[in-house]
């Protein structure tokens, strides 16, 4: 008999409380940064893409929504022809970036993506490519990588030293 | 009859019937208060055209009758109880003058109206022939039938110390002291009784979403679940209305107009069952029968000794 008038009175308090609801469109709600939004490519510092198109992403990716095909350039580095993300699919479970080894892919806390035609889900590599490096700063996976391209060749990345001859007895 | 007895009737059924409507957006924003949350806002001003909205929404629904159905039973199960819960209204005095039958029995008229109410719930649970429909109206059945014995127990107390069935003459021996300061007990009783009497949480056992599915109306669609639905609120409307007549002085008060202190007292009671209802888990159907025959009973026997020795030895 106590306990039920203890919870009228205690349920009675909450006429004074504020409500915890965010009226959603008109007040929008404080994303942290790591909220697993719509998924983004981004560039190095130098503007290039960061994309080394390895197929990671396409493989982890448990509801199979990335397509894409690598080439590369006449100097040798690797890039996606194209890069097709299908958002209809996407459950932004994280994974494309957890396995992404260069920080190209990445997900954003943007997630109002509705559209009326369901082919404007699909989004191609110049809808992803943002021109910015997104959370990760001062990255360059050309840089740093053992990969002869052009203008690098082995043994001249950062924090790299020159390749050891195997054939040399020499110290 | 009159004209000016048309213009109240029809006046006070489009009074009762928005006030029921409007009373499910009351409800539902009074819950969300208590819940910390908003409720529904998007209708009209701060949603107020919900009852609205939905009033719609019931009207466009297909009014189906299942074909397993016990047809007639079922399509009139649920204007029995808008009718009966609507009869009531005719012997509430809502200020004076205001009442438009004024019933030397109209305590006793209240009681048989509201204890019809029970057939269209039984009614409607039968004729649906779904198991989980039958179960909500033998409930419904049970519980009315326990807890209707102390309700009008509960209630002859303030009819002793009155000394009249009629609703006028009991407000105007409320003239001294609420009622409800000899007849606390008699309070306390008629609350409970009238929250079991309306099938309102926590005592909504004939409906018991969680266990029945919906229970007696698991069935019903469309409008005819509307009248289920607004013979609830009306019936909650009804019993805050008696808790006013009965225990607190009806349209008594100072300073503001009769009618409007009637409404405010009414209103009071309306918001405290809304709150049982956000506070109060629901018993299960034999803690409530148990709760009714073996504590509520006696205390309300008790009641009854005591204001009639009490009225006795005063030498009424």
């Amino acid at each position: 008999m106590w306990s039920i008038l203890k919870t009228l009175w205690d349920v009675f308090l909450h006429t004074f409380r504020k409500p915890v609801t965010i009226p959603y469109p008109e007040q929008k709600a404080v994303l942290s940064p790591r909220y697993r939004g719509r998924i983004i490519l981004s560039r190095d510092p130098d503007g290039g893409e960061r994309c080394v198109a390895c197929y990671l992403c396409s493989v982890v990716c448990p509801v199979d929504c990335i397509a894409l095909q690598a080439t590369q350039d006449d100097t040798g580095r690797r890039f996606p022809e194209f890069f097709r993300i299908n958002f209809s699919r996407c459950i932004f479970c994280g994974y494309c970036e957890e396995a992404c080894p260069t920080y190209a892919i990445q997900l954003i806390p943007e997630f109002e993506m509705g559209e009326y035609n369901r082919q404007n889900m699909v989004y191609e590599k110049e809808n992803l490519l943002i021109a910015g490096e997104g959370k990760y700063h001062g990255y360059n996976y050309w840089k740093v990588a053992g990969v002869a391209i052009g203008g690098k060749d082995k043994g001249e990345a950062e924090r790299e030293s020159p390749p050891v001859d195997l054939h040399s007895l020499m110290p | 009859m009159t004209l000016s007895t048309w213009i109240f009737i029809l006046g006070l059924l489009f009074i009762l019937l928005s006030a029921a409507g409007g009373l499910t957006w009351v409800e539902r924003r009074l819950l969300a208060v208590w819940q910390d949350r908003l409720g529904p806002n998007r209708v009209g001003p701060i949603g107020s055209l919900q009852a609205v909205a939905d009033g719609i929404k019931l009207f466009m629904k297909e009014d189906w009758v299942p074909p397993f159905s016990d047809k007639p039973v079922f399509v009139i199960a649920p204007a029995i109880v808008m009718a009966a819960v609507l009869m009531s209204f005719v012997v509430l005095p809502f200020a004076p003058g205001l009442v438009l039958a004024n019933l030397n029995i109209g305590l006793l008229f209240f009681l048989a109206m509201s204890s019809l109410s029970v057939y269209s719930i039984v009614l409607g649970g039968w004729s649906s022939n779904n198991k989980y429909a039958l179960l909500g109206g033998l409930r419904a059945a049970a519980q009315m039938l326990s807890y209707e014995v102390f309700l009008g127990l509960s209630m002859s107390g303030t009819v002793m110390l009155a000394g009249s069935f009629r609703l006028t003459d009991i407000v105007e021996a409320q003239r001294g002291m609420w009622f409800v300061i000899p007849q606390f007990l008699g309070f306390i009783l008629f609350t409970i009784a009238g929250l079991a009497e309306t099938r309102r949480l926590p005592f909504d056992l004939p409906e018991a979403e969680t266990e029945l599915v919906a229970g007696f109306h698991t069935e019903y669609s469309g409008m005819k679940f509307g009248m289920f639905f607004i013979g609830e609120y009306l019936g909650m409307i009804l019993i805050s209305a008696m808790i006013t007549l009965l225990f607190f002085g009806g349209w008594r008060g100072p300073f503001l107009p009769p009618v409007i202190w009637f409404i405010l007292k009414t209103s009071f009671f309306l918001a405290f069952f809304i709150l049982l209802r956000a506070a109060l888990p629901r018993p299960r159907i034999d803690q409530l029968m148990a709760f009714g025959w073996k504590i509520l009973l006696p205390l309300s026997l008790l009641n009854l000794l005591a204001t009639g020795a009490v009225v006795v030895a005063r030498g009424g």
